[in-house]
């Protein structure tokens, strides 16, 4: 069952707007153009679809907040500053499928009376934004974006914006302070982007990967892609493989599946013996051999302490030493946080120092109380998502795997001979 | 305002409050002053320093008080274990970045950070191996430092001077935990647009923004055999300078004041009040001369260094409009040089004139070099208010027990018009009560012109000069001017005469006031200068006998050859980077 890379894995699919409509291609819009909002709406929220950015918010229920909303004019804004690390998945859509999410922004638009979409594209993402600038104009010039798209009264443009760098632009607030030209910093939740987005405008902000299964649910109903893989959060996801595991890559598969089957039967299984995955990238939660048996739906890996996210699925063999990797997870949030909130900035430095300290034989054993506290306070109090899971993956490293942390603390030890002791 | 009405409770009381307020309001109004620090009561909400953070049922996470609005049925706890437990973490983790020379800090007395570490019980700090980050100073200002060791990125030096003043001139650079607030392209205060008027280091809660001291530079003068050294008091100093001493807000020190200067080792204590005076006769016959001869029209006001600088960087085409009078500071330099010491017989290069100023631009004033008309620089060293009590402290002044002494004269001499001049309002009042008389020759009877005084963003009045309508208005805070300023550049202005001053509540709110300085204790303070008016004999300034013997004596008449060349000045065009 392949929604989303069902042209791509097509073998000589191009991706440009003729193989596209090869594909029945912008038939979702031209049934769309036909339908009301009312309509629309039902069909995504019938779908049971969940937003593929991580939070895994109900796509349909999002768009229906800005269809009622009375603020003119209304946005869509496409979160393509896929930054996660370990997650490439919206990267393979937007070099080799642009037209499917055009289609779905434009789609949307109709749905929630939109006239203007922007799409923020990560910066380093150069073949992605090149492939994007060219199918913006090829639909622009075959009227499925513009004036009076296919003859309609309905007209939608699209303007392509390239982020800096900076990971938080990812979440969406900071995303859209970037888009306006500011500093990309997140904003005080409430109010939402849905009721007060760009430019303090009703917007609906997507992910690549929740906009690119909307022509297939408006095509072929709700209903029916309700059924596919898990009932909590129907579909098909992208799961980006990584780490130590034979066949590294991105897999498209449905929700139901298990974290056993996505190792074992599409990667081949793992190179050497698992120890850890991270199933969310690093603000996850480490998840260890005995957990494979989860099903990769948003709400099975809640239920394990940790999340999906974006679905960006590390496997992490016996040769790794955990302290080490908590380590480089926790550097990784010092380099991104954005400074503005005191609990992110100052600790996930003193988190990476801690950590660090440990690594090279000068831990203490106050060290460990201080890092959980330092993950409790930050989850409770940093202003976005960013902060509040920058400590999860050393938590739950220090929760999973004591014992390592131990020795390399009271005996100067790392067993692995990872860590420079 | 929405004016709907929601129930909640807070600790267990219930309360009622209007739609749109915030929990750290409510809080407020039931005595519960949650902990914060980038929370500032005139600036925009930042929400980031994360100490404000509350209890709210049924959120997974705390929430920032002085950012969530109350709700209806919301239930709200500030005083948990958790809520105790991250404030804590969250205040020892700035520490854990912050020098720890609490002994040397100009903020050791009135550190936000320290305190609320104090009252946060914060007695280990578990942090303390933690690598310090370091960082040059901005040293380039003649009147504003700035350690980025010391600073918490709390915004509110930011704020302060893009929404208070409409000025720009620091914002955050960089990212993550090597943000800093810099100017731009990390130029240095002196070489953008700052107007060093010092608010920032008011709204600042450690010591990260201070005033370039010159206490030693005093010391060093009163130690020196050859100096004569006179010193000026500003208006706004007796108003605030108590303060510095434990005395309540606003207290009226006037007396313990030219006491305790004295005792320091002056020679001659004096007042700016004298030289805010001369200012008067000057500008309002400035004004007249104005109005009479089709000049250009409306007239500001140019006694508030901050503003003319502000003026210089951001609307120096509208240079014509500002009066060509220098401010009382340099017109009382002037004088003392030019026309007192030669009638004491001492060389002006002998002579070192100190003032005292509720100002940190002083600073910068008395340092350019259209103001040394006496030959040498007409005012030597600035203090602020703080400095001044600094010093009074360090020579153990029992500042509250000291009896009343008195300036000296002839240039501590002064009238109720000249005090005024330290809340917003008061020069164009003073000006008003001698452009009165000078136009209609009658003698003016209701001298109070309440229409101008108070914390009012922009006043304005017409005032009837038997016949002729004087249109006015008064700003302060260099955003309201801006409105002004730009009615004029716009051509739409209906005044003839504006006064405006840098900071809010004007010079009793200057940036070298005791701290806090906040909207209650600005109050306070403009009480007291409305109430050294009334107590004085005198409440005009051409009344003065002083001011009238200088004419007799020294300068001849108002705009004339010598006043033109000691009283006036003029201005230049500035860069903005």
């Amino acid at each position: 069952m392949k929604i989303l890379l069902k042209n791509i894995e097509k073998e000589n699919y191009k991706g440009n707007l003729k193989s596209y409509l090869k594909e029945s291609g912008y038939q979702a819009l031209e049934k769309a153009l036909k339908m009301s909002s009312e309509e629309i709406i039902k069909e995504v929220k019938d779908s049971n679809l969940l937003g593929r950015g991580g939070a895994g918010f109900p796509c349909g229920l999002k768009w229906e907040f800005v269809y009622k909303e009375k603020g003119r004019p209304k946005y869509i804004v496409c979160n393509a500053d896929e930054g996660e690390p370990g997650t490439f998945k919206d990267r393979l859509i937007l070099e080799k499928d642009p037209h499917l999410f055009l289609e779905a922004m434009t789609i949307c638009a109709k749905a929630i009376s939109s006239e203007e979409g922007l799409i923020y594209i990560r910066g380093e993402y150069i073949e992605g934004y090149k492939s994007l600038e060219k199918a913006i104009k090829e639909a622009e010039k075959s009227n499925f974006l513009g004036k009076n798209i296919l003859g309609s009264d309905f007209s939608f443009k699209i303007a392509l914006y390239r982020g800096a760098g900076a990971y938080v632009c990812g979440e969406e607030t900071a995303l859209l302070d970037s888009l306006e030209g500011k500093k990309g910093q997140s904003r005080i939740k409430p109010p939402f982007p849905t009721f007060v987005g760009f430019k303090d405008k009703p917007t609906v902000l997507n992910n690549v990967e929740t906009l690119a299964n909307i022509p297939a649910i408006v095509l072929k109903g709700g209903e029916r892609f309700s059924k596919i893989g898990s009932p909590a959060s129907p579909g098909t996801k992208l799961y980006c493989l990584s780490g130590d595991v034979k066949k590294p890559g991105i897999y498209e598969l449905p929700t139901s599946i298990t974290l056993k089957e996505l190792i074992y039967i599409y990667g081949g299984g793992p190179d050497g013996k698992i120890k850890a995955v991270l199933p969310g990238g690093v603000s996850s939660c480490f998840l260890t051999a005995k957990d494979l048996d989860v099903i990769m739906d948003y709400k099975s890996i809640q239920e394990k302490d940790s999340m999906l996210g974006s679905g960006a699925v590390i496997v992490i063999n016996n040769t790794r030493c955990l302290v080490d990797l908590a380590k480089r997870c926790a550097e990784f949030f010092v380099y991104e946080s954005c400074g503005k909130c005191a609990p992110c900035r100052e600790g996930t430095k003193r988190a990476k120092e801690l950590l660090t300290n440990i690594t090279i034989g000068k831990g203490e054993s106050g060290g460990i109380e201080l890092l959980k506290e330092l993950q409790e306070v930050l989850y409770d109090t940093s202003r976005c998502g960013l902060g509040q899971s920058a400590l999860n993956a050393v938590r739950s490293a220090l929760e999973k795997f004591p014992d390592e942390f131990e020795k390399h603390i009271l005996k100067k030890k790392c067993d692995l001979g990872v860590c420079p002791i | 305002m929405n004016e709907r009405k929601v129930n909640f409770t807070i600790d267990g009381q219930d309360l009622s409050a209007a739609q749109g307020t915030t929990i750290f309001e409510s809080a407020k109004s039931i005595g519960i002053n949650i902990p914060h620090l980038c929370y500032h009561e005139k600036l925009s909400i930042y929400g980031a320093c994360r100490v404000c953070v509350v209890e709210v049922k049924g959120k997974p996470r705390l929430e920032p008080s002085c950012a969530t609005l109350v709700e209806e049925g919301m239930v709200v706890k500030t005083n948990t274990s958790r809520i105790r437990r991250a404030r804590k973490m969250i205040v020892e983790l700035l520490l854990a970045n912050h020098p720890e020379d609490c002994f040397t800090c100009d903020r050791s007395q009135t550190c936000e950070l320290r305190d609320l570490a104090y009252n946060l019980g914060i007695r280990d700090l578990r942090f303390q191996k933690a690598r310090k980050y370091h960082y040059d100073l901005d040293e380039t200002s003649p009147a504003i430092i700035r350690d980025p060791n010391k600073c918490i990125l709390c915004s509110r030096c930011i704020r302060v001077c893009s929404e208070i003043q409409a000025v720009g001139a620091i914002d955050f650079v960089n990212r993550g935990g090597k943000t800093q607030v810099l100017t731009f392209f990390n130029k240095g205060l002196n070489n953008v647009d700052c107007t060093t008027c010092g608010q920032c280091i008011l709204a600042c809660p450690t010591g990260a923004l201070r005033e370039r001291t010159a206490v030693d530079d005093v010391w060093g003068a009163l130690s020196d055999p050859k100096k004569f050294v006179v010193v000026q008091t500003a208006p706004a100093v007796r108003a605030a300078i108590g303060e510095e001493f434990g005395m309540p807000a606003g207290s009226l020190v006037t007396g313990k004041m030219a006491e305790a200067l004295r005792r320091v080792g002056f020679d001659k204590v004096f007042d700016t009040q004298f030289g805010a005076d001369l200012t008067i006769i000057e500008e309002a016959n400035e004004l007249v001369e104005r109005i009479k001869n089709k000049g250009t029209i409306p007239m500001i006001t140019s006694c508030s260094p901050g503003w003319i600088k502000y003026l210089e960087h951001f609307f120096p085409d509208l240079k014509k409009h500002v009066s060509t009078c220098k401010s009382p500071q340099q017109m009382f330099g002037a004088i003392a040089k030019a026309y007192y010491a030669k009638k004491i017989g001492v060389e002006p290069k002998d002579m070192c004139v100190v003032s005292i100023m509720p100002c940190t631009a002083k600073k910068f004033e008395a340092q350019r070099p259209e103001m040394r008309s006496s030959g040498t620089q007409d005012v030597d060293i600035v203090l602020t208010t703080r400095e001044a009590g600094r010093m009074i402290k360090e020579a153990g002044i029992d500042f509250v027990n000291l009896p009343e002494g008195d300036f000296d004269k002839p240039l501590g001499i002064s009238t109720g018009a000249a005090v005024i001049f330290g809340a917003t309002g008061g020069v164009m009042e003073a000006a008003l009560r001698t452009a009165y008389e000078v136009v209609t020759g009658k003698t003016l009877e209701k001298i109070d012109f309440e229409e101008v005084r108070g914390m009012q963003e922009i006043k304005s009045a017409e005032i009837d000069l038997d016949g002729t309508i004087l249109k006015v208005a008064v700003a302060h805070g260099l955003s309201n001017a801006k409105i002004l300023l730009e009615e004029i550049k716009n051509k739409t202005s209906p005044y003839h005469f504006i006064e405006i001053m840098t900071c809010p509540g004007g010079c009793l709110g200057g940036g070298g006031q005791p701290m806090p300085t906040n909207e209650e204790v600005r109050l306070k303070r403009a009480e007291s200068i409305y109430q050294e008016d009334r107590n004085k004999p005198i409440r005009k300034s051409h009344e003065s006998p002083a001011i009238k013997e200088i004419y007799k004596d020294f300068l001849g008449k108002p705009l004339g050859k010598l006043s033109h060349h000691l009283l006036h000045t003029h201005y230049i065009k500035r860069p903005r980077y």
